[in-house]
């Protein structure tokens, strides 16, 4: 039983020397030349202003992250169901259906809370 | 490919999911025009679950693969998971109204989390066992901080979200290490481990086991894992209270029950030693601190710690009487400490709302018929004949005796002695205490409909115990 799992520690230890080559080989070969774009934190091509730390956020943007995840997960669960529907039986129709009625509730719930509203 | 989508065999959780999307979506489309659509809808689905689990009582088999069961015992649990659900519900609005947190939302949360525990209780895989843990447990999180406004409530939730989660940690690396050695997830598969092994607890098993038993004695709230179950009870809303104390605490009894209950198969001396030790410390430590309180809702949190105690022997006990015995205790300790904290909140309203053992001065006198149903619920908590809290105290200990743990229940009925005295302490405040002039009650009638109810059943199973427990037995022998 235990020797089922051989392959992934092996798999592991290849991974880590792997990695620990590749930095090295970037650390002591790379050519080190430090610009001012380069110190930045954010590399986006405009100046950054101000300070990060006394930036404040409306709390509306955890709301819409909220969301954001809900629909993420739907294309998960979606676009496989998608790619073999023709394959599937009909209970995996109905499970789909199910899902996505939970969600469409769900998001009707959130508009009728106005988590949608931007003032 | 051969599906195994029986529907019909999780009617009840169905019913509990379909129920809370549409509590949610007439709470938002509905709830401004008439203010108690939610609860009316709720009352309506548990009502209709309870119909469902009733009539089509489980007969045995599993179903979707054997990752549910669909036997006597899920439907024992259902049944009792909905009664308190629904007890708890009733008098809700109340508590709701006058503390300014009537939201729909709690309805749906309450119907998630009794979603989670129906799979607990009828589990055939660890996964789902797992999954109906956690829907269970996140429900609850967010129920025990309602009371958004109030740092207590909110101190509550927090402190059970991060043990909760600190726990599920130790859950999960159990299942982990069960798997490794077994191979399988699968209960069935476990359990014919147990039987073929040469020595059950050898390899990882022991370490996986104890691990998963650290995981579900944490929401047993059994010592030394009940250190968060006293804060969190004393801050979460009332009626949330009554409810963690007791179906969580049946859903996790029923989880430990599907996973290490197999008579026959010897566990070996060490486990019998953790469990015997386990049983004491919690009976113990539970009935000193209950002694040492004030308030009436932390005596209360340490006495349902206490009761974790009396329902570990019987899961010791491990025979037909045992385990029996543990889920007519667990019916009917949703009764009894429903009943007794719903009285608790409507009383708290008299005095300066630090829920004072002195707001019961003078209830006989001022309102009889609840002052005599609270005397019924801590009677029953006791164990005094002929009410049900006796009956379920004599099985477990019976049975205990039965399997030779003579000490264990000497200790047992020592504390039940103790516990006496700050049970008693309620109904010498009510009957015999000149109290300082409190306010009069405010009418509530779901409320007291709630309260008897609750101490009709204690009454009538205390009297004719015999059929629920031959419905346990039934349950019981279907589990195996």
């Amino acid at each position: 039983m235990i020797s089922d799992f051989t392959p992934v520690v092996w798999m592991l230890i290849s991974a880590g020397i792997l990695t620990a080559i590749m930095m090295a080989v970037a650390i002591f070969l790379g050519p080190k030349k430090m610009t001012k774009v380069k110190a930045e934190p954010f590399e986006c091509g405009i100046e950054p202003t101000g300070d990060a730390n006394d930036t404040r956020f409306p709390v509306k943007f955890y709301l819409v992250a909220i969301l954001f995840i809900l629909f993420d997960i739907e294309i998960v669960f979606l676009y496989p169901w998608a790619v073999v529907f023709n394959e599937l039986p009909m209970a995996a129709f109905v499970s789909i259906v199910i899902f996505m009625t939970v969600l469409m509730a769900g998001l009707l719930y959130a508009i009728k809370k106005g988590v949608l509203e931007w003032k | 490919m051969n599906y195994d989508y029986n529907l019909s065999a999780i009617a009840v959780p169905l019913i509990l999911a379909a129920g809370s999307v549409l509590v949610l979506l007439t709470d938002v489309l509905l709830g401004k025009k008439a203010k108690d659509s939610a609860y009316q809808t709720t009352l309506t689905i548990l009502a209709l679950a309870g119909v469902f689990c009733f009539t089509r009582w489980g007969t045995g088999g599993s179903a979707f693969f054997g990752q549910v069961y669909t036997d006597g015992f899920t439907s024992f649990f259902n049944l009792a998971f909905l009664t308190v659900g629904f007890l708890v519900v009733l008098n809700s609005p109340n508590y709701l109204i006058r503390n300014g947190i009537d939201h729909g939302e709690y309805y749906m949360l309450i119907l998630l989390a009794l979603l989670g525990m129906t799979f607990m209780a009828s589990a055939g895989d660890l996964l789902i066992f797992f999954l109906g843990l956690e829907t269970m447990s996140i429900c609850l999180y967010v129920l025990a901080g309602f009371h958004k406004s109030r740092a207590k409530s909110n101190e509550s939730s927090l402190k059970y979200l991060l043990l909760g989660a600190f726990f599920t940690g130790f859950l999960l690396y159990g299942m982990a290490l069960v798997y490794g050695q077994v191979g399988s997830t699968n209960l069935a598969e476990i359990s014919n481990y147990l039987a073929e092994a040469a020595n059950p607890l050898g390899g990882y098993m022991g370490i996986g086991l104890a691990l998963l038993l650290i995981g579900l004695t944490f929401k047993m709230a059994v010592v030394p894992f009940h250190f968060w179950s006293p804060d969190v009870y004393d801050g979460a809303p009332t009626p949330v209270t009554a409810f963690m104390s007791t179906a969580p605490k049946a859903a996790a009894f029923a989880a430990a029950l599907r996973i290490f209950y197999h008579p026959g198969i010897e566990l070996g001396i060490p486990w019998e030693n953790v469990l015997w030790v386990l049983a004491v410390l919690t009976m113990t430590v539970g009935n000193f601190a209950a002694l040492a309180q004030t308030s009436v809702k932390r005596m209360l949190a340490y006495s349902s710690i206490t009761h974790a105690g009396y329902l570990l022997v019987g899961f010791l006990a491990s025979n037909e009487l045992g385990a029996s015995g543990m889920l007519f205790y667990l019916f009917m300790y949703g009764f009894m400490n429903v009943g007794a904290f719903t009285i608790a909140y409507l009383v708290n309203r008299r005095g300066k709302g630090n829920y004072n053992l002195s707001d019961f001065a003078q209830l006989g006198t001022k309102s009889p018929m609840l002052a005599a149903l609270m005397s019924i619920f801590m009677l029953s908590l006791t164990g005094i004949p002929p009410l049900a809290g006796f009956f379920g105290k004599l099985y477990i200990f019976s049975a205990a005796v039965q399997e030779g743990y003579v000490w264990l229940v000497v200790i047992a009925v020592l504390n039940s002695a103790i516990s006496v005295f700050y049970y008693l302490r309620v109904m010498v405040m009510m009957y015999m205490r000149e109290g300082e002039d409190l306010a009069d009650l405010e009418k509530a009638p779901t409320v007291a409909i709630t309260a008897v109810i609750c101490g009709l059943a204690i009454l009538i199973f205390g009297l004719f115990p015999s059929p629920l427990l031959d419905l346990a037995r039934a349950s019981i022998i279907a589990l195996l």
